[in-house]
């Protein structure tokens, strides 16, 4: 059994969405998914387990071998993205019952289970493909059921916000299909192993090649919201269900990151970028991101969306680690994928606690919370500090691994404005530990604390936070090992 | 006010088998000629749309309720993806129709067949609960 797998891991929540349909009862579904989720969860381990002992693990669809047919190949790079989302993904749905009971219509909670399913099929197959067209099948597969799913939510903008999203979404998807289109007919193959070994003798100021690069480039960009191109995402995390929101903040962006790293690395190579200047674009993107984005998030009533803006500034970081093109900047990325995907998704879920007691994400609205749910706030401040970048927790060791990166590249200003910015998330996070904890409550005086249903996955997340936030060795190590082979050009 | 029409009537029920047959012939003779589960699909859906255009939703709902429809959508991807499942179990990589039976050619075919199956059951369900919906919005 050992040998499947890579195919089990995307067969088993493809095989059981379509029972959330005929079974058509929400609590069978949740339960569908919750045993899904962490079966999930366990495939995925075993396969970083596998992959760490053995080496990369290539599976060929029915049995068609590599160039022509498609092949799943993991390697550690995505056996690790895989952990992410997966690991997410079990916590999500632990946490998702109550939580999705109140906030989304009754009659359509199993339909909900079942686009969150194909959402977790399309993610994790994303990841593990090894062909770059069905990469763009699961992507597909994965952005509609998110486009329902944000459509879901109580506020009726959520149609809207849902629709932006499918506008930008596909923007961005069809821009990367006309990449892949040009490097198809430069090269005449689709998978990416092979991409890699056809381009790496070509001239690199072939036109063609250029004008692929800036297609996947900005697609690519389009789906993981780097600033400017980011428009889509406030409100799509505003407005969606709030175990969406810390679904989605915590995985769809990561593995969009994961696949533009597939793009730059392992398809194009490291030598592209000298010729095209292309990190020094992203770098400035980037940091753009990283400023205006959180001044942005400072200005913020809705708690959401304050956080959905401090995720456009976090991907900041994440691309900025990648464009120093050092080993170190794309460890430094790659650890903050999974401490961002926990702190987020901390905050997130906190957030969900929230609404699921009081039916509000406005700041104002909030006063005192902390006295009324401790346990919900205290997991928040733990995910605001990583945000912050404190001492002890997750968010720290991402700064730090991108600062010496910044070092490494002999780029001092650079590093200046890694730490200026985190100033700004110290303001937007201050405002909430202040409303929370040092003003008195006025209204909504019955408020309880959490079921403990929620707030167990909740802790889970933030005591996450802190533990690889001290015990870096397994989370930098792996991501160390991803990052070498990744620069080194090793497909 | 279409209830007063015979002939649209009368003729969209003399018509009604012959493209329902002409489905079934797309679906399965996919694999000689031009055709296959999408078409086939596609095809077996405007029948019920045309029911659904002439006698009303309302009727169309009774022949195939929308709840039969989403469970034949799901059903449809099982079959596909069962298809796969079953040649895992035989001993090969998912979705190697070799498999499925004594030697290969039949096995690709038999394989195909399913899999197509699978295809036009829920392209069918789709389309029709698709039109389903917008006939349905507003009431």
């Amino acid at each position: 059994m050992s040998a499947h797998l890579p195919i089990l891991q995307i067969l088993i929540p493809l095989m059981a969405a379509p029972f959330c349909v005929i079974l058509r009862h929400r609590d069978i579904a949740w339960l569908i998914s919750l045993i899904v989720s962490l079966a999930c969860f366990a495939v995925s381990l075993l396969i970083l387990d596998q992959v760490l002992t053995q080496g990369v693990i290539s599976y060929f669809m029915g049995d068609w071998p590599a160039p022509w047919g498609i092949e799943f190949r993991i390697d550690v790079v995505n056996a690790y993205v895989l952990v992410i989302v997966a690991a997410i993904g079990a916590i999500v749905s632990l946490y998702g019952r109550h939580s999705v009971n109140k906030e989304i219509p009754k009659n359509r909670i199993y339909l909900f289970y079942t686009a969150y399913l194909l959402c977790l099929t399309g993610l994790l197959g994303m990841t593990a493909t090894g062909d770059a067209f069905n990469l763009f099948v699961f992507l597909e597969i994965s952005s509609l059921s998110t486009y329902a799913m944000v459509s879901l939510g109580k506020d009726r903008r959520a149609l809207t916000a849902s629709y932006q999203y499918l506008v930008m979404g596909t923007l961005g998807a069809t821009f990367y299909v006309i990449g892949l289109g040009l490097l198809y007919m430069m090269t005449g193959t689709l998978n990416i192993v092979d991409l890699h070994d056809r381009l790496v003798g070509m001239d690199g100021s072939i036109r063609t090649l250029q004008a692929a690069l800036a297609f996947l480039t900005v697609g690519l960009s389009l789906k993981l919201a780097l600033f400017p191109l980011h428009l889509w995402l406030p409100n799509a995390y505003s407005y969606a269900p709030s175990t969406v929101t810390a679904f989605l903040a915590a995985t769809a962006t990561k593995v969009a990151v994961y696949v533009m790293l597939r793009v730059f690395f392992t398809i194009f190579g490291v030598d592209i970028f000298e010729e095209t200047g292309l990190a020094n674009v992203l770098m400035i993107f980037a940091i753009a991101g990283m400023f205006v984005a959180s001044t942005v998030a400072i200005f913020q009533n809705n708690i959401k969306r304050m956080l959905a803006y401090s995720s456009v500034a976090q991907i900041g970081y994440i691309m900025l680690g990648i464009s120093f093109l050092n080993a170190t900047g794309v460890s430094a990325g790659l650890v903050h994928l999974l401490n961002h995907a926990i702190m987020k998704c901390t905050c997130f879920l906190a957030v969900g606690c929230i609404v699921y007691r009081m039916g509000t994400v406005r700041l104002s609205e909030l006063n005192g919370v902390g006295k009324k749910m401790p346990w919900t706030m205290g997991a928040f401040v733990i995910g605001g500090m990583s945000l912050i970048g404190v001492p002890l927790t997750v968010g720290f060791v991402s700064k730090w691994q991108l600062i010496s990166a910044a070092f490494e590249a002999d780029m001092m200003p650079v590093a200046a404005l890694i730490l200026l910015s985190s100033l700004l998330a110290v303001i937007y996070v201050w405002r909430v530990i202040e409303i929370a904890y040092f003003r008195e409550p006025t209204q909504n005086t019955g408020v309880k604390e959490a079921p403990l249903s929620m707030l167990i996955p909740l802790w889970i997340m933030a005591g996450a936070a802190i533990y690889f936030g001290i015990d870096t060795g397994m989370t930098l190590g792996i991501a160390e090992i991803a990052a070498d082979m990744l620069v080194g050009g090793t497909p | 006010m279409i209830q007063r029409k015979p002939i649209l009537r009368v003729t969209s029920k003399v018509f009604m088998p012959f493209i329902l047959l002409y489905a079934l012939y797309v679906q399965f003779h996919g694999d000689f000629g031009p055709g296959g589960g999408f078409q086939a699909g596609v095809i077996f859906g405007s029948s019920f749309i045309l029911y659904a255009l002439i006698f009303g939703l309302h009727d169309a709902k009774l022949v195939l309720p929308s709840a039969v429809l989403e469970i034949l959508s799901a059903l449809g991807v099982l079959v596909y993806a069962g298809t796969g499942v079953v040649s895992f179990f035989m001993g090969s990589n998912f979705l190697n129709y070799n498999a499925l039976a004594h030697d290969a050619l039949h096995g690709q075919h038999y394989g195909i067949l399913l899999v197509e199956l699978g295809v036009g059951i829920t392209v069918f369900s789709s389309m029709t609960l698709i039109f389903y919906v917008f006939a349905g919005r507003g009431r």
